[in-house]
């Protein structure tokens, strides 16, 4: 059985860019450990002569023309959406 | 409750035009007066709606309809794009989000003529099997406040049992249209796996996504998945291939036909009245000349397991895009940009979204893929092939939606893997990709409604409907 810990939360809490506090850590360290310790009985299935499924109906690499469409949404529309914008562009904050 | 079906109204709308007007005022009524206690909308968009049903009254006035559903009034599940309409997928994360496009789904509903009278409540990104994870409170069961409605699609279950809306379009991943359409007493259709484009649907886990409706009928979803299927550009997982005018088939008769049931059903924490209930309905069908087939699906005692592998997998890779920055709630608090992801992701995302996200996170993780994830999509197929094998030997599978009626609130808000055992009878369902509606089959003792799954063959949506439409007739709904 897979006993995760606070230690465990925080790397993969970096790799999924969240935060979280102490008491958030420590209840998902719990819960995480009976949902993996449910999981496990996966264990007694025999898969060694199955393929994996990723999707159902049979669908390979759909893939469009590349070519360039116009699009009817305004660029304002979309950008309205943005926390913050300058002259037409998506601001971010500062990466150091 | 008012209860006519769309073509109980469609013919009064032609008849007497004005009734376009009247039908959204009783509506709008009817939500005034119980959406307090309910709460079965996040947004009531009531303006609007009124202007369309009177432009819809007009269109039947001048005998320019668009169809059947012309004037009827529905709600839609918050997690479905409206055009400068909040859509907040019952999260904070999105609270101020305004669309720039209409889903596709919408946008048919739309050219339809359908009056929209608002956004449903569901759990936050759709987690959830009771709606007790939205960021907007609970819905209550309209027959019985102390119990959820069920979840994801709670909110559009509960509307439409309650008379505030006709139909409402829900999404299911593990369930979450058929298991609040059994909790609530209506029907909902699980589409087989792209029949319906989700285009502008919030993704939550995109290789088991269906979007279909929640009604009052059988008849009534045959004839909105008129309208909704079909192949979109749009949707590369949509399938392009014809949409059958699925009303045709409803009164086919089922002489002859086959209806399969599996001993696992019952070896799976089934209460005994809903067995009672499923065994009563077996009995309807065999008056109406079908015969009983056991089957087995030998897997599907690892669906759950398996849909908390996979779906939280890719609820982490979907739920990657809120960084706070393009769109969705942003931190004011972050000194720069890592900051910012860390800081608006922690935010916006309440209890569950982290959990999945999390779970995920691990399963997808270097040294755990191959023993989680990749073992679970190996028993997918396993599931997969266990509904081809029992579905080549009978035409459709009867079976429980869920192991108990509806639960109270609280009862297993604080337990993650008991709720999650609420998906067991669905999730399978949406691994393997197959149609599944879930229609009212009876009461319990504590007059809380039960509902019957019937699950049919990929893209036989047509057969499915069929027996549902006879056993309605044939029990008086």
């Amino acid at each position: 059985m897979n006993k995760i810990t606070t230690t465990d939360i925080d790397k993969l809490a970096q790799l999924a860019r969240l935060g979280l506090t102490g008491a958030e850590k420590e209840s998902l360290a719990t819960e995480m450990t009976a949902i993996l310790d449910y999981v496990k009985q996966l264990d007694e299935v025999d898969v060694s002569k199955v393929e994996p499924t990723s999707q159902v109906t049979g669908l390979c690499n759909v893939t469009r023309e590349d070519k360039m469409v116009n699009c009817d949404i305004e660029r304002d529309e979309i950008l309205s959406n943005a926390p913050e914008t300058e002259n037409g562009f998506i601001k971010v904050k500062s990466v150091l | 409750m008012r209860k006519e079906t769309i073509l109980e109204l469609n013919k009064k709308f032609v008849q007497r035009p004005d009734c376009v007007n009247d039908e959204l005022k009783a509506i709008l009524k009817t939500i005034d007066a119980r959406e307090d206690n309910l709460n079965a909308f996040v947004t009531i968009t009531a303006e609007p709606a009124l202007q369309d049903a009177m432009d819809s009254a007009k269109r039947y006035e001048k005998g320019q309809s668009k169809g059947v559903l012309d004037g009827i009034v529905v709600g839609i599940k918050d997690v479905f794009c409206t055009k400068d309409l909040r859509t907040t997928a019952s999260s904070k994360m999105l609270d101020d989000f305004v669309p720039a496009y209409d889903a596709t789904v919408v946008k048919k509903l739309k050219e339809a003529g359908v009056v929209i009278v608002g956004k449903n409540n569901c759990d936050a990104w759709a987690h959830g099997a009771s709606t007790e994870n939205s960021d907007y409170g609970v819905t209550k069961n309209p027959w019985d406040p102390s119990r959820v409605s069920g979840g994801s699609s709670g909110g559009s279950a509960a509307a439409v049992a309650a008379g505030e809306c006709v139909f409402s379009i829900g999404s299911d991943t593990g369930g979450s249209i058929r298991q609040p359409a059994a909790f609530c007493g209506v029907v909902g259709l699980k589409p087989t796996y792209g029949r319906v484009s989700r285009y502008g649907l919030i993704a939550m886990a995109s290789s088991l996504d269906c979007v279909g409706p929640i009604a009052r009928s059988t008849e009534d979803v045959a004839k909105i998945m008129e309208i909704i299927a079909g192949y979109d550009e749009k949707d590369s997982t949509s399938v392009n291939i014809p949409v059958p005018k699925y009303s045709g088939a409803l009164n086919k008769p089922l002489k002859g036909k086959k209806i399969g049931w599996a001993k696992e059903f019952t070896e799976m924490g089934l209460d005994s009245e809903i067995a009672s209930a499923l065994e009563a309905t077996k009995e309807v069908y065999k008056g109406l000349g079908a015969e009983i087939v056991d089957v087995s699906l030998p897997n599907i005692k690892y669906g759950v397991p398996v849909y908390y592998i996979i779906q939280p997998a890719e609820v982490s890779s979907n739920l990657g895009r809120y960084d706070g920055i393009r769109y969705g709630h942003s931190s004011e608090k972050s000194e720069n940009l890592i900051d910012h992801y860390f800081k608006s992701r922690d935010e916006g995302f309440g209890a569950e979204a982290k959990r999945r996200i999390m779970l995920g996170t691990f399963v997808l993780s270097a040294g755990y893929y191959d023993a989680y994830y990749n073992k679970a999509m190996k028993v997918r197929t396993l599931i997969r092939q266990d509904f081809d094998k029992a579905l080549a030997k009978v035409d459709v599978i009867l079976a429980p939606v869920t192991p108990t009626t509806a639960f109270k609130i609280g009862e297993k808000a604080s337990d993650p893997v008991q709720m999650y055992l609420a998906d067991v009878y669905t999730a399978a369902i949406n691994l393997a990709g197959n149609p599944s509606l879930s229609i009212p089959c009876g009461f319990d003792k504590n007059e809380l409604p039960i509902g019957m799954q019937i699950i049919g063959k990929h893209f036989d949506e047509e057969t499915v409907l069929n027996f549902g439409h006879m056993y309605e007739m044939k029990a008086g709904k």
